[in-house]
């Protein structure tokens, strides 16, 4: 189908995205005067893409901050950023987004955003997150209520399909709406319209056919369509094609959108079989939220992509509930038919484990105590209790994909780049861009962080590049 | 045809599902007690429910904030699910029930139960009223007729209030009470902080995810209105008996003074109320009551109007029918009280104070 040029006053502004990133993006422009148009695929009541789904953002603080306590400063969160990303980080982006943080706090909340105390069970993070009063879709929710106000034009269900890069402008936006291919232009473009994780596809020609079996936590937008096109073109790229970031969440969450009630927590506490009843990892190496990342990728190494978590009453209440009840049995064997796993296989792999468990009076749910088994491999190291008291419970186990790490590279005022040098009016932010900064591993909050620094970044930059 | 057993368990299951699923979410957390009764617990058996349904405010911040509404699967609608089940445990706990369910469900019934009132009173005033025996509005309808319609009035709702506060106790598995708890439940009705939103701003009433508090101020209007009515009717009872100082009394008297301003409030705040509630979405609230509910809040606007328009109009020819109304007005809600939206106001202030309670016990070392 051939684009129509559309009538419509070309714009100043237009963001492709309906996410954080982008509504930061399109208000910074608002308020700097330009007129701006957001196309955003999803139909209104899915607008926000995985913002919607977020929960908090990480923010350095010099003092207490709203409802941040004590200190987190820019030295601290950065070393935080290395540990996990095992340096893969530019360190001039994630120190401009580290230090931009803190200014962002205030600016969020000028913007309608609301915060609350660290949730209950979620104490870890009460010093470093800043967490969003109602979750992410209450922020997107504000966002588009300052937009709107500010003049902010939005159309959804418009699904950008092409942008067309004329040597270093991009000189018209393609988009489809209402069964209708429609081109508009404008003086500045902003992509943020995230990874993409949704398209089951590509995730399985870049990772190999067992994504197709891998959930995703969060929206069903965020197909990579812009991202391709303009990889297509010669723009410049920076992460791993292949690889994308997974939890093991549970199996049997939605495809899409199953957001945070499908996480998991009860592993520390388990032991974790595949399918052939074998267990695989250590369950109890670290504390829970040092090690849930992880657990996407062995369970994605699995047969099937799947794998089990039992447990017994002992520990039925010392991890966060999850949105579907376990599995309930009074005999490991028939959990094991309810699980469709071989039952005495189940049994025999339980028994050797309590037979490796030593002295459990140690046993420490929140803490490493060391309470572990000898004699099996993989050794259980912490939390090691026998799996004895009915009833049973278990769980299955999934990948559930958050994000992926191929995006668009930018600089400092995040522009994009062809080999021929940086692209006069395109513009990048949130997670289609955030491999120039997350190389591997991810630190919880960061995204939304990301997403609010160079939102506000490119939102500026358009602007003034609409206004000049 | 389902029985209303049968309703209250679906109602009932429904919400249990959506609380599980905020329990593992917990996004809500600050926006109202609710939440944090919730994650409390880790189950919840049936009088769980009916306390967390009775903590609600039906302010629906919860439901915009919420990425697992309809279309999702997940199909979260919190503050629908506890509205059903909070109508459901005052219907179910009425005493008798049965009444409960004819005037909470319609608006029409209300409405003739109303019209019944001005009946009896009309007819009292016309043919039955010893005339003469005072000053005022009693040289229509003496004081000894009035007390005789009105002591009962006011006393069969408190008796049948009090029974059904008893049950709900029960069912929720109340314990015995502490002075804190009420002083605590008090302090939080007074302010009415669950509608402030959690930040302050309100709630998300007239206009999808636009926080506002004019529901709020409006409901503080009709509360104080209320109380200040309620007010000058046992002020006046005080003179009267303990000082033997009947009316008329002058307007600035303290049973006028609180009278007509209650009066003007409690119209002003019932009115609000009113276009609120027309621009609300109804889809997020329990459908069933949608008439009754409306029905309730105009007799409340109908019986401040009527006192404000007697008193205006008091020394006209039509004193008589003016008093009939009003009086007639004042009859139907008192004696409606524990079957209409009335009863919400004791529900909450009972679930408050089992909510301090428990947040009591679980602080103690
Ligand atoms: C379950 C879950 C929980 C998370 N929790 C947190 C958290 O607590 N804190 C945190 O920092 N991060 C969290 N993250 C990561 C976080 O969601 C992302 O980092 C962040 O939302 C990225 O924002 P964004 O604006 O770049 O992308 P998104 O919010 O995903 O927005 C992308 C937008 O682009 C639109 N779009 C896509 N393709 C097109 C197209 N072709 N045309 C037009 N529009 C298009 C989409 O509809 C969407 O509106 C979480 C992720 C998930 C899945
Ligand atoms: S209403 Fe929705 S967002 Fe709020 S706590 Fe429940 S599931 Fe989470
Ligand atoms: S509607 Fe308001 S008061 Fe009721 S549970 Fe939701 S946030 Fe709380």
């Amino acid at each position: 189908m051939k684009p129509v040029l559309q009538t419509t006053p070309n714009m100043d502004v237009v963001v492709i995205g309906g996410g954080n990133a982008a509504l930061c993006a399109a208000i910074t422009s608002a308020e700097a005067g330009a007129r701006v148009l957001i196309l955003e695929t999803a139909p209104k009541t899915y607008r926000g893409g995985n913002s919607r789904h977020t929960r908090n953002f990480r923010c350095m603080h010099e003092g207490p901050l709203s409802v941040l306590t004590d200190t987190y400063g820019e030295e601290e969160y950065f070393q935080d950023l290395v540990k996990v990303t095992g340096g893969k980080t530019s360190e001039t982006l994630a120190r401009l987004a580290i230090r931009s943080s803190q200014s962002c706090l205030p600016w969020m909340q000028q913007h309608g955003v609301h915060f609350q105390p660290s949730l209950s069970g979620t104490l870890s993070l009460a010093r470093t997150n800043a967490f969003f009063l109602g979750g992410g879709k209450a922020l997107v929710n504000a966002y588009y209520r300052t937009a709107i106000a500010l003049g902010v034009a939005v159309i959804y269900e418009a699904n950008v399909t092409h942008l067309e890069l004329d040597g270093d402008v991009v000189t018209a936006i393609d988009y489809d709406h209402n069964g209708k291919s429609s081109r508009i232009s404008a003086k500045s473009v902003i992509v943020a319209s995230g990874g993409f994780q949704a398209d089951t596809e590509w995730l399985a020609r870049a990772w190999g056919p067992a994504a197709k079996n891998f959930l995703i936590r969060g929206t069903p937008y965020n197909r990579g369509v812009v991202l391709n096109d303009l990889l297509q073109q010669g723009v410049q790229s920076v992460g791993d094609p292949t690889q994308c970031h997974a939890v093991a969440i549970d199996g049997r969450a939605p495809k899409f959108d199953g957001g945070i009630v499908t996480r998991l927590d009860c592993v520390p506490f388990s032991i974790v079989v595949n399918r052939n009843g074998d267990r695989f990892y250590d369950e109890g190496e670290d504390v829970w939220p040092k090690r849930y990342a992880i657990w996407g990728r062995l369970v994605a190494a699995q047969p099937d992509q799947i794998a089990y978590a039992v447990i017994d009453q002992k520990s039925i209440d010392l991890f966060m509930p999850s949105v579907f009840p376990p599995v309930v049995a009074d005999t490991l064997e028939d959990l094991a038919v309810k699980l469709g796993l071989e039952p005495a296989i189940l049994r025999q792999i339980v028994d050797q484990f309590n037979t490796a468990c030593g002295d459990t009076g140690a046993f420490h749910p929140t803490e490493l105590d060391g309470v572990s088994t000898t004699g099996i491999t993989p050794a259980k190291s912490n939390w090691a209790r026998p799996i004895s008291d009915p009833p049973y419970y278990g769980y299955s186990l999934k990948p559930g994909v958050t994000f992926t790490y191929l995006g668009l590279k930018v600089d400092e005022t995040a522009r994009c780049s062809t080999d021929q040098g940086p692209i006069k009016n395109l513009w990048a932010a949130g997670e289609t861009m955030a491999g120039s900064i997350l190389g591997q591993g991810y630190l919880a909050g960061f995204g939304m962080t990301i997403g609010t620094v160079f939102g506000r970044i490119a939102g500026s930059e358009a602007a003034s590049h609409a206004n000049s | 045809m389902q029985t209303a057993n049968e309703t209250i368990t679906q109602t009932i299951s429904e919400a249990r599902r959506q609380i599980e699923v905020c329990n593992a979410c917990r996004y809500c957390e600050g926006f109202c007690s609710v939440f944090p009764a919730i994650n409390r617990q880790r189950s919840f058996l049936d009088g769980d429910i009916t306390q967390l349904a009775n903590l609600c405010h039906n302010c629906r911040g919860c439901y915009y904030a919420c990425q697992y509404t309809e279309p999702h699967e997940f199909a979260l609608n919190l503050p629908k699910a506890l509205a059903e089940v909070r109508q459901d445990s005052w219907q179910e706990h009425a005493y008798p029930s049965s009444v409960a369910r004819a005037f909470h469900k319609s608006g029409v019934a209300i409405g003739l139960a109303t019209a019944l009132a001005f009946g009896l009173l009309f007819w009292l005033i016309k043919f039955v009223a010893t005339k003469g025996g005072g000053a005022g509005f009693y040289t229509v309808l003496s004081h000894n007729m009035m007390f005789a319609i009105f002591a009962p009035a006011f006393l069969l709702p408190i008796f049948s209030l009090a029974i059904s506060l008893r049950n709900y106790w029960q069912h929720i598995g109340g314990g015995p009470i502490h002075f804190n708890d009420i002083k605590a439940a008090f302090g939080s009705a007074a302010k009415m902080k669950n509608l402030a939103g959690g930040h302050g701003e309100g709630c998300n009433f007239e206009d999808e995810d636009r926080f506002s508090n004019s529901r709020r101020w409006y409901h503080q209007l009709v509360m104080y209105g209320f109380l200040m009515c309620f007010a000058a009717t046992c002020t006046a009872t005080v003179l009267h008996y303990g000082f033997g100082m009947p009316a008329p009394y002058g307007l600035f008297s303290l049973p006028k003074l609180l009278g007509l301003a209650g009066g003007v409030i409690l119209s002003f705040g019932t009115l609000g109320m009113l276009v609120l509630k027309l621009k609300a979405d109804f889809k997020l609230s329990d459908e069933r009551v949608r008439g009754g509910d409306t029905g309730f809040v105009l007799l409340l606007f109908f019986v401040s109007t009527s006192g404000l328009v007697l008193y205006g109009f008091g020394n006209s020819l039509y004193l008589s029918e003016l008093l009939a109304i009003h009086l007639g007005a004042v009859l139907s809600f008192f004696l409606l009280t524990p079957y209409s939206k009335m009863a919400h106001g004791f529900y909450r202030l009972v679930a408050l104070i089992r909510d301090a309670q428990i947040q009591r016990i679980k602080s103690r070392p």
